[in-house]
């Protein structure tokens, strides 16, 4: 059985927008092209989850946002994610539309380009075309195909050949209108030998459903070196699905660090792509589902150049009646030789009707290379709170003890310090309801 | 004021299975009692009844403290009461390290707002680790992850310098130890003995009695103490074995609980 995709809009509407928001040419092709292909293709099949069942027809259309030109104008949603970074790089995206850039000037001297996408296509359009939806491609199911068709806003990152900036560039991406669209882009390149963090949050502020169609690319050149920080703490009304896709060339290195901390359905899909000789990824994904969440995570390693090592981690507390499946997926292709893929899958259950599913695959066909996966999926083990009570710590704190422990090893690890405890307060959150 | 601990007709079962047939035994603070007897014949499943582990059922008896029944108590509050068992397999406990878990330990005997500082704390425990010649970084380790026997075996002696019992349990402690971790560990107990505190120290071997002298001797079989003495009782069960006990109480199998 196939099931038609509902369009959320007609090409002739699309279009319209195209124009009237000045956008060049091949970009209005691109995304009638794209709605053409939503059509006729199908969802993703997921591991063990059934998409057609999920909240995925709630688009909305595009609405305009009022841009503001200081901090303090900004929602007290997200006050707490922009504190203190008036002097830093940061975009704010509000439902459709960026509502606020501002670039380090001393970035901008040295030729980084840190805007909105929807300007960026108008300003550097070859730039942006030679990389736009080359990662995440349009054609490979419907929910790609929509967000090709429909992405606004977004972010678009260029650092020049062999420029290292040294603080972070944030991104805050707000849906607080259930009518408006939000379907951000992000797009990173790193040429040679530069290197750059990025980080950024998805926050809502509504309580009618919604539905975030989300894709990230992430070009790292030569020798380059992408940091890239997620965190996602949207609603229970809000539906994501995310889709991120690195592509690494020689000796280039990617890291990804996905906070999960939705309160909604969520399926997520991070993949390296290792084309380059010698380049690495790394990948951490620490995970909190509570209430009745359904929740699917993947990551994925593709290994094509030769000593190319991957390693993937991911960990995931799951409480309430909350469902998770967490797929790690490595591919190694014949001529990868001395290609490394590792994976983790770690799922802690909470709770009796919690559930948890961990599916660690290999996809190896060259024989020089080593790989190695390890998955669990268990509850609190009673000897451990046995034996921290056996020194006098009640039972909730022995609890709570293992349940941070299990989630510690991969946030300690996480090299920013306003991440890692933005993250570890979130976990308190998710976790102290 | 010199703790008392009292355990009176102790029976325990492990899966319906009764394990623990009736145990007495009196301690007085500044005593070492020790538990000896072959495998299986119940003497962890004491250490185990006594500290609460959620597998062993108390199905009759008491074990008092200072007139206060443990059995009563959750595993939690009989730590704080007083009781600590040094376990013969302690549990690893990923992402917790060792400070973070004993300052929580700590705490939980004080106060809400009388905390032990950071500064203090991390004093105290240095200077317990040099005793016991760990390596400082054991404090950063998680717990127990990728310890050696020895090196669990310190964590839980450095644990009882620590958090100051009144009774003492050190299960199979001497287990998995060369003879200079023996004398080490050896050593952690009787800088702790005094007149306050009671140890009773469950071993298969006389080895461990070599360097802490024990005031008693018992000898567990069939779920039973079936006799006590003093030191000199160890020393002729390093000598003889345990057939002459058998022999003299008509017993043919000293296990319990196994199945044939």
């Amino acid at each position: 059985m196939t099931t038609q995709t509902i369009l959320p809009v007609d090409a002739e509407h699309l279009s319209e927008l195209s124009q009237r928001s000045g956008e060049p040419g091949w970009l209005k092709e691109s995304r009638l092209k794209a709605l053409e292909l939503a059509a006729s293709l199908t969802l993703p099949r997921l591991e063990k989850t059934k998409l057609d069942r999920w909240n995925l027809n709630t688009y909305g259309t595009y609405k305009a946002s009022q841009a503001f030109t200081a901090l303090n104008e900004a929602p007290a949603s997200i006050a707490a994610l922009i504190k203190d970074q008036e002097a830093g790089s940061l975009i704010i995206q509000r439902n459709s539309e960026v509502v606020y850039t501002r670039l380090a000037p001393e970035l901008a001297e040295q030729g980084v380009i840190f805007t909105d996408l929807q300007t960026a296509v108008k300003k550097h359009g070859d730039l942006v075309r030679r990389y736009l939806h080359k990662a995440v491609q349009p054609d490979e199911h419907s929910i790609a195909a929509l967000h090709a068709a429909l992405w606004s806003g977004g972010v678009f990152l260029y650092v020049p050949k062999n420029v290292i900036v040294s603080t972070p560039i944030q991104a805050v991406l707000l849906t607080d209108d259930a009518e408006a669209v939000f379907v951000p882009h992000i797009l990173i390149v790193a040429e040679a030998n530069s290197s750059v963090t990025y980080v950024d949050n998805y926050v809502s502020d509504k309580t009618e459903a919604g539905l975030h169609n989300g894709a990230v690319e992430v070009f790292v050149g030569a020798g380059a070196k992408v940091q890239f920080a997620s965190v996602h703490q949207l609603g229970e009304d809000t539906t994501d699905v995310t889709y991120r896709r690195a592509v690494v060339e020689n000796d280039g290195m990617i890291d990804w660090i996905v906070g999960e901390m939705n309160y909604g359905n969520t399926a997520s899909d991070t993949k390296s792509v290792l084309k380059g000789n010698g380049s690495s990824s790394n990948a951490k994904v620490i995970a909190v589902g509570s209430g009745a969440q359904k929740l699917n995570y993947t990551t994925q390693a593709q290994h094509f150049g030769r000593n190319t090592p991957s390693n993937m981690i991911t960990r995931a507390v799951m409480r309430d009646s909350a469902t998770s499946i967490i797929n790690g997926i490595t591919k190694i292709e014949k001529g990868a030789t001395r290609a490394d893929g590792q994976q983790t899958e770690k799922v802690l259950m909470l709770s009796p009707k919690a559930r948890g599913d961990a599916n660690p695959i290999l996809l190896i066909d060259e024989d020089d290379v080593t790989a190695g996966h390890a998955a669990s999926v268990g509850q609190v083990n009673p000897e451990q709170v046995y034996y921290l009570m056996s020194r006098g710590i009640s039972k909730h704190d022995a609890e709570t003890l293992v349940i941070y422990g299990f989630l510690a090893p991969v946030v300690s690890q996480i090299p920013l310090e306003g991440l890692r405890k933005q993250l570890q307060s979130l976990v308190e959150r998710k976790l102290g309801q | 004021m010199a703790a008392e601990f009292i355990i009176e007709g102790l029976k325990a079962s492990i899966e319906g299975k009764e394990i623990l047939k009736g145990i007495n035994l009196q301690m007085k603070g500044g005593e070492v009692h020790a538990i000896m007897g072959p495998n299986g014949t119940g003497k962890s499943t004491l250490a185990s009844a006594l500290m609460g582990h959620p597998k062993y059922e108390v199905t009759e008896g008491t074990a008092t403290l200072e007139g206060e029944n443990l059995l009563e108590m959750a595993v939690d509050e009989r730590a704080r009461a007083g009781l600590f068992l040094a376990m013969q397999y302690p549990s690893e406990i990923s992402g917790v390290t060792n400070s973070d878990f004993l300052r929580s330990a700590i705490n939980s005997r004080r106060e809400e707002g009388s905390e032990i500082s950071l500064i203090r704390f991390i004093r105290q425990m240095e200077a317990k680790m040099k005793e016991l010649d760990m390596n400082p970084e054991f404090l950063h380790r998680y717990l127990n992850e990728g310890f050696s026997g020895g090196e669990k075996k310190r964590n839980e002696i450095l644990q009882m310098m620590m958090l100051d019992p009144k009774i003492v349990i050190l299960d199979e402690i001497d287990s998995g130890l060369d003879i200079d971790a023996l004398k080490i560990v050896a050593e952690g107990v009787n800088s702790m003995r005094s007149e306050g505190r009671g140890f009773l120290v469950i071993t298969h071997y006389q080895r461990l009695l070599n360097y802490v002298t024990p005031d008693f001797v018992h000898v567990m079989m069939q779920g039973r103490i079936v006799k006590s003495g003093g030191p000199e009782l160890a020393q002729r069960l390093e000598a003889d074995g345990y057939e002459w006990i058998k022999e003299e109480l008509g017993i043919e199998d000293e296990t319990v609980g196994q199945e044939a």
